[in-house]
């Protein structure tokens, strides 16, 4: 497929708004779906600090 | 010969070994996904009826096929959960739900994109369309009541038990352009009959599919990680990854 330009590419024939959309939201979804997992595991870890520093205070 | 087939089956030893699988599978996706966009995007040939906007398809397919596989992948885990009561398999189940609802959700919202200049309407209470909504509700469903329970092996059954019940729905899902009369067209891939599309375009299809797979297979994995933490916090292995990682 030779679009000629990127005019052309991002045109999508007439059909930019419904093929974008469907692309942009897609890579939005999954962006957001592994920053959730990052964020998610970090706040575990945290959570994990916070209880490993006071049982370590407890044994004393 | 003797394999070690349980030794994966605690969450102490799967682990780690689910760490570095999400790693090389989410590299694995994004090859993939761009191997498959640029086919998609760059070989593939504009569509005698539909134009340009038929190359919502490389998205559509992938994320449909994925919200049903997935669903199933839950539902056995679940199952299995149910059978032998094993702490992984209801880990398993609670972290592939999200990512199922997200690829349902997708092929919801990238058929009504492709349904409004096709068709002309951006919804239609047909039986393809329904039934895909009806999954989404499902995963909705199964997440919700999952949150709803504190006991996490109660949760795990009561989830397992409403998993199970709407794996009756896949079929309904799947064969539902063949049972009734819908505006959704037939399968354009099927086990039995050659594919009735360009070959360009049925392999960006498919290389799309695989970097769908690979990236569930990853974010799954990644979550799985993050439930095993939370649940077995109180064991001594998660305190010494807490302290080794901090």
């Amino acid at each position: 497929m030779n679009w000629g330009s990127w005019e052309n590419f991002l045109a999508m024939g007439g059909y930019a708004f419904y093929v974008w959309g469907s692309y942009l939201v897609t890579l939005g979804l999954v962006i957001a779906e592994i920053v959730l997992l990052a964020l998610r595991k970090r706040s575990v870890l945290a959570r994990l600090r916070l209880h490993g520093t006071a049982t370590r205070q407890g044994d004393r | 010969m003797s394999i070690k087939w349980f030794k994966y089956s605690s969450p102490q030893s799967f682990f780690p070994l689910a760490g570095k699988l999400a790693l090389w599978f989410g590299a694995l996706a994004l090859v993939a996904c761009g191997v498959g966009l640029y086919i998609g995007f760059f070989v593939a040939p504009t569509d005698a009826q539909q134009g340009e906007a038929y190359r919502i398809i490389f998205i559509h397919v992938p994320a449909a096929w994925m919200s049903m596989f997935l669903y199933l992948v839950m539902a056995f885990w679940a199952g299995l959960g149910l059978a032998f009561n094993t702490r992984l398999s209801g880990m398993m189940a609670s972290a592939i739900a999200p990512t199922g609802a997200l690829f349902t959700f997708l092929a919801l919202w990238t058929g009504s994109l492709w349904g409004k200049p096709t068709w002309g309407t951006w919804w239609v209470w047909d039986a393809r369309l329904t039934s895909e909504l009806i999954l989404l509700f499902l995963y909705f469903g199964f997440m919700a009541l999952q949150a709803a329970i504190d006991d996490p092996r109660r949760a795990d059954k009561a989830g397992a038990v409403l998993a199970l019940v709407g794996v009756v729905n896949i079929p309904i899902i799947y064969f539902s352009v063949k049972w009734w009369n819908t505006l959704h067209q037939g399968a354009s891939v099927s086990l039995t009959q050659a594919p009735t599309m360009a070959a360009t375009m049925l392999t960006g299809m498919v290389v799309m599919a695989f970097g769908f797979w690979f990236y569930s297979i990853a974010a799954a994995l990644m979550r799985a990680r993050c439930i095993m933490l939370e649940r077995e916090r109180a064991s001594e292995w998660v305190a010494d990854y807490g302290r080794g990682s901090a």
